[in-house]
């Protein structure tokens, strides 16, 4: 099953946070903006993390942001954000952050053929580094497989 | 051969682990089945496992288990997974 698309409107490079809430603010407000979710699933991101800490941070420099399916999560989509300058989330190992990933899925089912698709992404390891360098959402989209695209349609 | 993947939410990064799991399970030619799961559930979830593995964050919130915790600090690393779940179940 191939990744949900990612429009323009779910990429920001090179972005300023100054720590890891305001990281995952702004990867909320790009899933929230874009329609996929209501504002108050960026509040439930933050929350898992409070509460169970860094785990978001899945491998050296990359966090994969997200919470539980919920009322909130109009459709399964997926966001990108890389910081221009890397932060902390209070991983013992994986820290600083530079890739933030944001997941939001309507099901517990719905979003496993794709997963499947991030695995095979990230299981090279050359894919976070050339996210946190790209400067252009088609070398994004590239990391991911997907060929470049015209700007779509907002749906 | 049970094996639990814990996240906080259940869903995302333990169904990558979960994944990456039975790609490593594959490699050392063992059999088991890998379900992903969040905290909350785990008692029940994890009560016939013989292992659980999550990140190092989410160690203090397992709490009693007869399973062995496996950590696992790069999702992505088969070869991190592969030796970690050799030494426990190999």
């Amino acid at each position: 099953m191939p990744l949900p698309d990612l429009p323009e409107a779910r990429v920001v490079l090179r972005a300023a946070a100054a720590d890891w809430r305001e990281a995952v603010r702004e990867i909320g407000a790009l899933l929230a903006g874009s329609g996929a979710t209501e504002p108050g699933y960026t509040q439930r991101m933050i929350d898992v993390i409070d509460e169970f800490g860094a785990y978001v941070v899945i491998a050296p420099g990359l966090a994969l942001a997200h919470a539980r399916p919920g009322d909130d999560v109009r459709e399964d989509a997926l966001a990108v954000l890389t910081l221009d300058e890397p932060v902390r989330f209070g991983h013992p190992h994986n820290d600083p952050v530079s890739v933030v990933l944001g997941l939001a899925v309507t099901t517990s089912e719905s979003h496993v053929g794709w997963v499947a698709e991030i695995a095979n992404v990230f299981n090279d390891p050359s894919a976070i580094p050339r996210l946190a360098a790209a400067t252009t959402v088609d070398e994004v989209r590239a990391v991911f497989g997907a060929a470049p695209s015209v700007e779509e349609d907002p749906a | 051969m049970k094996i639990v993947a814990i996240c906080g939410s259940g869903v995302g990064s333990s169904a990558i682990l979960k994944l990456n799991a039975e790609r490593a399970l594959e490699r050392l030619d063992l059999e088991a089945e890998v379900i992903a799961g969040d905290i909350e559930s785990l008692q029940t979830t994890a009560a016939d496992a013989q292992v659980i593995l999550t990140s190092p964050e989410l160690v203090e919130h397992i709490g009693k288990t007869f399973a062995d915790v496996v950590v696992i600090d790069n999702y992505f690393d088969l070869a991190e997974l592969t030796e970690k779940l050799e030494r426990a179940i190999g």
